[in-house]
């Protein structure tokens, strides 16, 4: 019986509910010491000098600064711009300087009390604004990280010609990751066998390329190790290179003493990196009718101190600024600019939930100056099957947005919603409003990411009748074990109790790419299917599997294969679906293989006494591709409507002096259970021939919709126009006054 | 340093039904002494104040967060901690309404969310959905928008009966 | 980790009269600890000064609800969830009790104490606008002996309390009233549970013959410390009809006793405003008391 779309209990949960689970702080090796970091005391300087104070016994600790590092200072990833160790010069706030390690923890702590740095503080870059205007130059020549230009047909004339002109800017703020579980590290490293590191992480291989570089080693001597990890949302892509990199660096220089670095709440939400705050400016033309005639996009992201992955962040968001309608002449300008804070990195949905945001709050500001509900507005300039994007790419994708449109609007009663509150509002101190989102979100690696990543997985025969497969990808809650298992059985034929999926470690599995992107389930698992059939017919070929067979028959021809002939492996490499063109110079093509397409509606309630909006009732209709595991995708679903309801009224990431004020969890509000309203979840399955049994992009999708979908239905509720997030009482107290002051 | 320097106690109580005796610090946190000096692991540290509820453990019947419970304070007591949930090889009731619903994502709320949804079911053996969103209102979740968890407590409600 | 263990000393009493042995032997040096959830949170994040403590916790003694007929009195280590299960608490100081129904979530409200609440004395705790309303008073215990106060003045100032080194927050005790009272009590914080005020208003108001006798209303996290706001109290209470509840008044009034501040978790602004929004629900609620007389 196929496993593929079917609710398959999660393979590892028996560990995860009876703590059997290990994850990085669990995890010790005999011998084990442990590691801190010393950090820079403001957001830009000079340190002149690190002294080490009194009362410390210094013979007895590791301390590692800079100089320490036997190859290059810095976290390779793409520009190579951050330095695992700030030298000369700190960026921004909690950089780290100096590293200290000793086996007892409580002098450890009166240790890196006791390091202390003199420094000549420098005019810090704080703001977008003050990066643009660069009066400091902090990075490059101008604080511009990186820019882009979408442009298709004539902007300025289609402004000029147009009925009506609808300007706004919209603003989004810094979002704390928050995985429940801190970043942590385990490192041995000795100049004869190497770097070995185990810990939380979502890319073992960025991992390796990070201490390949910084120890100079080969890759088969720089070995990383992923334990069970406590949550990722993007926070887990990139800083763990550091992480490992200091916890490596103390071992290299404690002799190869096993150490272990585990952050604390405050240091993870302090140094580890943010969702890029954003700042999107709107300019749209349309016709009397309502089609959208001109869309002039500026997008600006705080890419923070290093470059990390800012650009690829900018060039998501850009392609997504226009959403998943046709307008004939669009410019999206997209930059990232770089200011004196902790380097902003991944988190779920990668620049498109900023542009996002903008596009779909902006569209309800627009459908308001024209004189038409917003669903209409909507309806009228969808792209169809057929028609190109901003940047033009086809859509080949079978959807029909006019349909999930209906169908979220029929399932969340809207018309009877709306007319029901009209008539409640008018009473009381609480106000009800219905606001929608219609989005699309790019699957996989944008433009030719994927094909420069050449991902490569592997499935392996054993004698004992097993699969397994080996993948670089990791499970860090969405289901990367369940879903590859049910992948691979189903491709082979068999059970999913042959499968082993082992934990990803670089000595022994593939470089399967990264774990973002939305890639896992559709473009590795298309590799695993791929790959699957290809170790099947290798028995077929052998004249060992009889047709139809077993699982026991399967079972026998894979060790008998194993017996005659040794190893029975099958790997996949990527290829790009045929037709698909990315052009990185111009910026055009197809940015993605496909899409994923949503309609989300909002139920807000906001409290005229406290200010406070609430989601009442969450609904939730998308296209997906095919659904390989109905469990997994809505729980994928609930949790990133749930982020994204923290990211829209509850996540303020309070800055002082670039440095994160409220870095406690008391202090940073996430949604408690009484916070998260019914989220209702439809899908939709229009399947993907290039993704695996058809599914395209699930994960991020989620994290895209909700912010404008709840400030829509606080516009519904007020008729006031709300264009930042988080919209706390305190922002919608100040809009309501300043509406108040007009009239 | 103060005069606690070296302050040592022999501390005794009874976890997951088994009597055991540690040697540590009174001010030492229950999560440490849990964790580091008896290696049960399941209980969590994701805050270290309070908020997360993720180093939540039965003590003497009522849910606590161990990160804030002094040693000293746990002198005595009976302890129940995840890895206590399972008896005999056989996972609970509650345990397999986790997996059945997929109430477990990364995993690491987890161990306290059972913990609280077992306490709470010792107290209320079939509680409304609102009974279980503010019993578990102490215990945040970033995976799963909690609504596969509070099903999945309203299954084991529903299946476990008093066998929890 | 950002503490050591070793820069403190726990003592565990055998009794109320040993911990307070202790505390007068060496004034000042020893430090009371309840159900840790203040005090384990500072020691965690490094902030806890070193030095000693008494473990009053398991001191059982400290921990009962005694009704008389004309009062009820709380021992210092009630919990929040000993005081949400109690029925005459429930009946009569609704306010309370939803106070402690919304500190913290299950786990805190298992070990948080009245007492810690009031030590540990934030302007932004969630019970003493309750406790304010309501008239309570304090005993204080020392090795001297007990005096009781009127916990209206106890915090003099931002964490400043009459609380002498050598004390401990014993008792609490509630004067009883029967008669028609109106409770209305309202936490404005971040999110819906588990959350640390903004914002916290309580207010009750008396009627007797159909008429208006008192008025008590009381603020968290506007000010300093919990404040009462005896020039709205009167205000209110000079209405002799619903009619003549002077909101405006009232409001203005409520402002001038406010000093809020802004800060990561809000701004003055915001807090100044939503205080008199509730203060404004507080009114439209008495003005709908069945209580009054009709005319």
């Amino acid at each position: 019986m196929p496993l593929v779309g079917t609710p398959v209990p999660r393979l590892e949960a028996p560990d995860k509910v009876t703590g059997a689970a290990c994850y990085v702080d669990d995890f010790a090796l005999p011998g084990m010491i442990y590691g801190v970091t010393v950090r820079s005391p403001g957001p830009r300087g000079r340190i002149r000098r690190i002294r080490l104070g009194d009362g410390i016994p210094w013979e007895e600790i590791t301390v590692v600064t800079a100089r320490d590092i036997p190859g290059d200072n810095v976290v390779a990833l793409i520009n190579d711009d951050q330095p695992c160790l700030a030298a000369e010069v700190y960026n921004h706030a909690e950089e780290a300087v100096v590293l200290l390690a000793h086996r007892d923890r409580a002098l450890l702590e009166r240790a890196r009390r006791q390091v202390h740095l003199d420094v000549e503080p420098l005019p810090p870059v704080l703001t977008i604004d003050d990066a643009l205007a660069a009066r400091e130059v902090i990075w490059g020549t101008d604080n511009i990280i990186k820019s882009y230009l979408v442009e298709q047909g004539d902007v300025e004339a289609a402004l000029r010609e147009a009925d009506l002109v609808v300007q706004g800017e919209y603003e989004t703020g810094a979002q704390e990751h928050l995985y429940i579980e801190p970043n942590g590290m385990v490192a041995v490293a000795t100049p004869e066998d190497g770097v070995t590191v185990w810990g939380s992480l979502q890319c073992p291989y960025y991992v390796q390329k990070a201490l390949m570089r910084l120890f100079r080693l080969p890759p088969e001597r720089t070995r990383v190790v992923q334990l069970e990890t406590g949550g990722g949302f993007g926070g887990k892509e990139d800083y763990p290179s550091m992480i490992a990199a200091h916890a490596a660096l103390l071992s290299w220089k404690a002799g190869g003493v096993p150490v272990k670095i585990v952050y604390d709440r405050t240091e993870d939400m302090l140094a580890t990196t943010k969702r890029h705050p954003s700042r999107t400016r709107h300019r749209t033309g349309l016709r009397r009718d309502g089609t959208l005639v001109a869309l002039d996009i500026d997008f600006v992201i705080d890419g923070g101190a290093y470059s990390t992955l800012s650009q690829v962040v900018l060039s998501r968001g850009t392609i997504h600024a226009a959403g998943p309608y046709r307008c004939d002449n669009v410019r999206i300008r997209g930059r990232a600019v770089a200011t004196n804070t902790p380097p902003r990195g991944a988190f779920r949905g990668f620049g498109a939930p900023q542009s996002l945001f903008a596009l779909e709050r902006h569209l309800d500001v627009v459908a308001r100056a024209a004189g038409l509900p917003p669903e209409e507005l909507r309806r009228r300039n969808f792209i169809r099957r057929g028609e190109r994007l901003a940047v033009g790419q086809q859509v080949r994708d079978g959807v029909d947005l006019p349909a999930l449109l209906e169908r979220a609007l029929q399932v969340s009663g809207w018309t009877e919603r709306k007319n029901r509150f009209r008539q409640e509002n008018q009473r009381g101190t609480i106000r009800r409003g219905l606001g929608l989102s219609c989005f699309l979100h790019g699957t996989g690696f944008t433009g030719s990411g994927e094909s420069h990543l050449a991902s490569t997985v592997a499935l392996e025969g054993t004698a004992e009748g097993r699969v397994r497969v080996l993948t670089s990808s990791t499970e860090i809650g969405q289901g990367t074990n369940t879903i590859f298992s049910q992948i691979a059985a189903d491709a082979l034929g068999v059970g999913g109790e042959i499968i082993e999926v082992p934990r990803p470690d670089t000595a022994a599995v593939p470089d399967s790419g990264p774990t973002v992107a939305s890639r896992t389930c559709t473009i590795v698992g298309k590799l695993i299917e791929t790959a699957a059939l290809s170790l099947r017919q290798q028995l077929l070929e052998e004249g060992l599997l009889p047709l139809p067979y077993t699982t026991g028959d399967f079972q026998a021809a894979c060790a008998a294969y194993v017996r005659q002939r040794g190893a029975l492996r099958a790997t996949a490499r990527y290829q790009p679906p045929p037709g698909i063109h990315w052009d990185e110079v111009r910026f055009r093509g197809d940015a993605y293989g496909a899409y994923s397409w949503a309609v989300y509606v909002a139920q807000v309630r906001v409290d005229l006494c406290t200010y406070q909006a609430q989601v009442e009732e969450f609904w939730t209709v998308q296209e997906v591709g095919r659904v390989v595991n109905p469990t997994l995708a809505a729980g994928q679903i609930e949790g990133g409507v749930a982020q994204a309801i923290g990211w829209a009224l509850y996540e303020h990431v309070a800055w002082q002096e670039g440095r994160m004020a409220n870095c406690r969890m008391t202090d940073y509000i996430i949604p408690t259970t009484m916070d998260i309203p019914p989220i209702h979840v439809w899908f939709e399955e229009a399947p993907y021939p290039y993704g695996a049994f058809g599914a395209k992009g699930l994960g991020e999708l989620p994290m895209d919709g909700p912010a404008p979908a709840i400030l829509n239905a606080i516009h519904d509720a007020l008729g006031v126009s709300i264009c930042r997030v988080p919209a706390t009482p305190e922002v919608i107290y100040d809009a309501l006054s300043r509406e108040e002051a007009l009239v | 340093m103060s005069d606690g320097s070296g302050q040592q106690i022999d501390l005794h109580f009874v976890v997951n039904g088994q009597a055991v005796t540690v040697r540590c610090h009174p001010m030492a946190r229950l999560l440490d002494v849990l964790r580091e000096e008896l290696h049960l692991t399941g209980t969590k540290e994701g805050c270290g104040e309070g908020e997360c509820g993720a180093c939540a453990v039965v003590m003497d019947g009522e849910l606590v967060n161990s990160c804030l419970v002094p040693a000293a304070q746990a002198a005595g007591v009976q302890l129940r901690t995840v890895e206590g949930l399972a008896a005999g090889g056989r996972l609970a009731p509650l345990q397999e309404a986790f997996l059945h619903c997929n109430g477990a994502q990364c995993g690491i709320c987890t161990p306290g969310m059972l913990m609280a949804a077992f306490c709470l079911l010792q107290h209320n053996p079939h509680p409304s959905e609102e009974a279980v969103r503010v019993a578990l209102a102490g215990n945040l979740c970033r995976c799963t928008g909690y609504a596969k968890i509070v099903a999945a407590v309203a299954r084991a409600a529903q299946e476990g009966g008093d066998a929890l | 980790m950002r503490f050591d263990v070793a820069a403190y000393k726990l003592r565990t009493p055998q009794s109320v009269q040993e911990a307070l042995a202790w505390m007068a032997a060496e004034p000042g040096a020893l430090r009371p600890l309840a159900g840790g959830t203040d005090l384990m949170v500072l020691l965690a994040a490094g902030k806890l000064p070193g030095g000693q403590f008494v473990n009053l916790w398991p001191l059982r003694e400290l921990r009962t609800i005694e009704v008389t007929s004309d009062s009820v009195t709380l021992g210092a280590l009630t919990t929040y969830s000993d005081v949400q299960a109690h029925p005459v608490l429930q009946q009569e100081f609704p306010m309370l009790v939803e106070a402690a129904r919304q500190t913290g979530g299950w786990a805190i409200q298992n070990r948080g104490t009245l007492g810690g609440n009031i030590g540990n004395a934030s302007p932004a705790a969630d019970s003493p606008p309750a406790l304010l309303c309501y008239d309570a008073e304090l005993e204080l215990r020392s090795a001297q002996g007990s005096r009781w106060l009127p916990y209206h003045g106890f915090h003099t100032g931002y964490r400043q309390t009459l609380l002498r080194p050598d004390e401990i927050i014993a008792r609490l005790r509630l004067p009883r009233r029967r008669g028609q009272r109106l409770h209305c009590y309202r936490k404005v914080g971040p999110r819906q549970a588990q959350a640390i005020s903004k914002v916290c208003f309580a207010g009750c108001a008396d009627l007797e013959d159909g008429r208006l006798v008192s008025v008590r209303i009381a603020l968290g996290g506007v000010a300093p410390t919990v404040v009462r706001c005896p020039e709205t109290e009167h205000i209110l209470a000079a209405a002799t009809s619903p009619a003549a509840l002077d909101e405006a008044a009232a409001r203005a009034s409520l402002s001038r006793q406010m000093a809020p501040i802004d800060d990561i978790r809000s701004t003055a602004r915001y807090r100044r405003r939503v205080a008199e929004n509730l203060l404004g629900q507080f009114v439209a609620v008495l003005r709908l008391h069945p209580g009054w007389a009709t005319p």
